[in-house]
């Protein structure tokens, strides 16, 4: 039986085999894989990429004090993107299921419509949740549009949910349970960063500092955002420093959210003002992408 | 000619493949009948007895007037590829009679087919190469296309035509040769199952062996995402069983489309079936799995009850204050106040108000956050679980109730009312608000909604008409809600002139329950011998007293008539006005009654002249027809009756 680390490192081997670039995670907060620039800004434009990385992705309001054995504020996920899709992809995907040790002989797998979407990024894409004997593992996804762009080449994208992943295939209830190495457990790990980030993220995060800090960051966005019509050097404009504010906000809208400092009426315009963020900086990458 | 085509598709949407089965089963395959079939990855269409050629053709082609002289007409001939000893000469002018040859069946659907095949149309399509590249549900991965053993060569989507189709994506996959004669076979071959009917009574049958519950709704999901179904059994620690049925079969169902087991009729077992994509388990690693997802779905279900117990639903309620029910209309506290008091106006009891105090409450449980399907059953539940009395318990759990033109309505009286009355608060507010439904747009359900309110009004036999909801007989909501209600009737079965007969009359201000009477007699005596001739006078007289523009002045001034059919008509007008009249006549008795008159009326207009010379015979004449519809057309406008010899 692989640990938790193994696993990591055969997927990451297995996509590395075919031609995927393995990065490490973005160093700046987001809620999934697919916010992280190497997805998000690199599947917009014509220019092929495959990119493999783990991606720890915080959703504040998931948190339970590490009580609960399947959810938690923080997990991990492998984010593989193939651009264009090659047309064996899902052999590929089913592949990599082989390379950590399913059988998939033995194991019942099925494609179940699933279309993803995040009015946040003013970004969609159809495609499914993969099952295996019962349980979601991977969210499979073929972009259509990212920040409100029809993309010029349609990307493959393939999360892997690890903890639900390795937990099945250790056959253990509890993600604390996981090994993730010889003599170490998940629990041992992690646990201590899931009760902490709840106790901050539920009862002592300071919503007034929260609200100034994405005024802040949105602030610093719009005033980028605004500059790059006059900027002579269009090569040098900071769009990733730009879009790196947009992250700064999404995850400050998810932390005010899990403080149910958000009223239902609130949250749509809120939304709408990352998502405008979000659009004007994936316009201005897709600009900067077609300068010769 | 056998045909074959075969779309290799990704995994394409269950619910979808019907939808666009349908859609190929219109193919023109030059007069053979197509049939249609179809797994989660392949759309296969199968005919026999295509033509090899289309005939030869003959088209006539008009040349120019011979007195355009011959170079005109060399110059015709030489345009349409003939000599021109080709041209004819009929009448004044030149004519060609081309000969068309009929062409290749193989070749024509090469060129149709690719055009066919992304022409069907889906809900919701994807690109997944460049930009501006074919759409489709999801990516074509293969196409067999033969004619016999023929490839008809074509291209779609990038991917060429040819004779070689693929089988199972994990058990088979490989790519296999197939023809017209062979698919089923090579495809059962390599573990698919190509017909959907086989499919879908494998997994019935071995469901059933195991003690699955059928559900219709899910074997049809099961059917269309599994190639090669298998049906397996699992198990569940017991202990579950005191969570309530709903919850345990919504999460069975719903969230991991398993089969509920049960003991006895309406007592669940410890047990599931779920329906693989593979031929087998031998080792139980598919159950185990299963079972594994099943529990963490259970534990959370068991956690939310738990967490919900620590406070009331009556306790609730104020909470609701911070649950928005929709952006200008304020939260759900307004709303139950709001069905509170339209409960009051419905005539509810104590019960149906306990119960619209308490029906929204569940919102703000952790239960129906995640399974928001469950909103007021789990209300009904917690109701009785917190002593509720069952009268209250059972209208709050049935209150979202009809879900649907085929669901039963609320079983209990105050469940009918508060259901009514909740429905009646969406229509109201969302019609002030102007979010009425505009065309296909119907965010809100509206349209469900007053159906609703029709269906439970006629068939819980409430008394209620149009009115009593929209408030007034007039305005958009009044209008809606009369569109909805004949919708309802038209369902039913009732043709769409008894509907308007009945509709178009003052009876509308009647309780809808008392409408649909009216109607179901209505239908009954439709097809005795007077009553659609009867139907044909009565539009006769409205015809004959418009052109007239009669305007009424007075009684029928009895002295005036003459004796034979014109007294006769009007004795037996009176006659029968007396008894249709009274409120003691059944109305289908009444219908008889007016139907009776039929030979009077005829003999009236056979032997009567209506625009006598005397111009107070003339009134008097059309005053009587007028007293004649006008009595009769507060049963039904049998002037909107469609009669046979309208249509011929």
């Amino acid at each position: 039986m692989d640990s938790f680390q193994e696993t990591i490192l055969k997927l990451k081997h297995y996509w590395s085999e075919h031609g995927a670039i393995i990065t490490e995670p973005y160093d700046v907060e987001v809620g999934a894989g697919t916010m992280c620039p190497e997805t998000f800004l690199r599947v917009l434009g014509p220019k092929p990429y495959r990119v493999a990385y783990v991606q720890p992705s915080r959703r504040p309001a998931d948190g339970r004090y590490g009580d609960n054995p399947n959810r938690l504020y923080k997990h991990q996920q492998l984010q593989v993107i193939l651009k264009p899709s090659p047309a064996d992809v899902l052999d590929l995907y089913l592949a990599s299921l082989e390379a950590i040790g399913i059988d998939l002989s033995k194991h019942d797998i099925k494609f179940e419509e699933d279309n993803w979407e995040s009015p946040t990024l003013g970004a969609w894409g159809v495609g499914w949740q993969v099952m295996l004997d019962g349980m979601e593992i991977t969210q499979f996804t073929y972009f259509q549009q990212c920040g409100g762009i029809n993309l010029d080449l349609v990307p493959a994208e393939i999360t892997y949910g690890l903890e639900r992943l390795v937990a099945f295939l250790q056959n253990v209830d509890s993600v604390y349970d996981i090994e993730w190495t010889k003599g170490v457990k998940y629990r041992d790990v992690r646990f201590a960063e899931e009760l902490q980030f709840s106790v901050w993220n539920f009862e002592m995060a300071d919503v007034e500092r929260l609200w100034r800090l994405f005024g802040e960051h949105e602030a610093e966005c719009k005033s980028l955002l605004a500059q790059y019509e006059k900027y002579s050097d269009k090569h040098r404009f900071p769009v990733l420093p730009t879009y790196d504010q947009v992250l700064k906000c999404s995850n400050l809208f998810n932390l005010l959210d899990a403080r149910g400092a958000i009223s239902v009426t609130e949250r749509v315009a809120v939304i709408k003002r990352v998502r405008d963020l979000a659009v004007g900086t994936a316009k201005l990458w897709a600009a900067q992408q077609e300068l010769a | 000619m056998n045909f074959l085509l075969e779309i290799g598709t990704e995994e394409i949407p269950h619910w979808m493949i019907p939808g666009a089965l349908s859609q190929l089963a219109k193919l023109d395959l030059f007069g053979a009948a197509p049939t249609v079939d179809a797994t989660p990855r392949r759309l296969v269409v199968r005919a026999t007895g295509l033509p090899e050629r289309t005939p030869d053709q003959e088209q006539l082609v008009k040349g120019p007037p011979i007195s355009a002289g011959d170079k005109a007409a060399a110059g015709f001939a030489k345009k349409q590829g003939v000599g021109l000893s080709a041209m004819q000469k009929v009448g004044d002018y030149y004519e060609l009679r081309k000969q068309i040859p009929g062409r290749a069946v193989r070749d024509l659907l090469a060129e149709s087919l690719p055009g066919s095949i992304l022409g069907i149309q889906w809900a919701k399509t994807m690109y997944w190469g460049a930009k501006g590249s074919p759409r489709f549900i999801r990516p074509i991965r293969w196409i067999v296309a033969l004619l016999n053993d023929e490839v008809i060569d074509f291209e779609v989507a990038g991917v060429k035509s040819g004779n070689l189709s693929r089988g199972h994506r994990v058990l088979a996959n490989r790519q296999v040769k197939v023809d017209y004669d062979s698919i089923e076979a090579v495809l059962r071959a390599n573990s698919v199952i190509l017909s959907a009917a086989e499919r879908r009574a494998k997994i019935e049958t071995e469901a059933r062996a195991l003690g699955a519950t059928i559900e219709p709704e899910l074997l049809e999901t099961l059917t269309y995402i599994t190639e090669f179904p298998a049906a397996i059994k699992g198990d569940f620690d017991p202990a579950y069983l005191e969570l309530p049925a709903e919850v345990l079969t919504m999460v069975m169902r719903h969230h991991q489309k398993y089969f509920a087991v049960e003991s006895a009729p309406g007592v669940l077992a410890p047990h599931f079936v779920a329906v693989m994509n593979i031929s087998g388990d031998p080792d139980g690693l598919v159950k185990r799995g299963n079972e594994r997802v099943l529990k963490a779905r259970f534990n959370d279900a068991r956690f939310f009850w738990e967490v919900d117990q620590k406070k009331k639903l009556a306790d609730r309620v104020e909470d609701l204050s911070h649950v928005t029910f929709q952006a200008k209309l304020g939260t759900y506290l307004e709303k139950t106040t709001r069905v509170i008091h339209i409960v009051g106006e419905l005539g509810g009891g104590p019960d149906a108000k306990g119960a619209a105090r308490l029906a929204k409450a569940d919102l703000t449980t952790e239960m129906v956050k995640e399974f928001t399907d469950l909103q007021g059953i789990v209300g009904g539940l917690y109701a009785k679980h917190q002593g509720e009395p069952k009268a209250v318990s059972d209208a709050i759990y049935e209150h979202y109730k009809p879900l649907s033109m085929e669901d039963s309505i609320p079983s209990t009286r105050a469940g009918q009312v508060l259901a009514i009355a909740d429905k009646v608060d969406n229509l109201r507010e969302f019609f002030r608000v102007d979010l009425a439904p505009t065309g296909s747009k119907d965010p809100f359900a509206l349209r469900r909604a007053a159906q609703g309110i029709v269906k439970i009004a006629v068939e819980g036999k409430l008394d209620y008409s149009v009115e009593h909801f929209a408030g007034k007989p007039d305005g958009a909501l009044y209008d809606f809600l009369l569109e909805r209600a004949d919708y309802y009737f038209r369902s039913q079965g009732f043709k769409y002139d008894e509907v308007r007969a009945v509709l178009n009359t003052q009876v509308r201000h009647a309780g809808l329950h008392y409408i649909h009477q009216r109607l179901t007699a209505l239908a009954e005596i439709r097809p005795t011998p007077d009553f659609e001739p009867l139907a044909a006078s009565f539009r006769r007289i409205q015809n004959i007293l418009k052109q007239a523009e009669f305007k009424p002045q007075g009684p029928i001034n009895q002295p005036l008539l003459e004796a034979g059919p014109e007294r006769t008509l009007f004795e037996k007008y009176q006659q029968v006005s007396a008894v249709a009249r009274s409120s003691q006549t059944p109305y289908r008795k009444a219908l008889e009654e007016i139907a009776s008159m039929r030979p009077h009326v005829d003999a009236f207009f056979d032997q009567i002249l209506v625009n006598a010379k005397d111009q107070i015979i003339r009134e008097n004449r059309l005053t009587l027809l007028y007293n004649i519809l006008k009595e009769f057309s507060t049963i039904a406008d049998f002037s909107e009756i469609v009669t046979s010899g309208d249509q011929k």
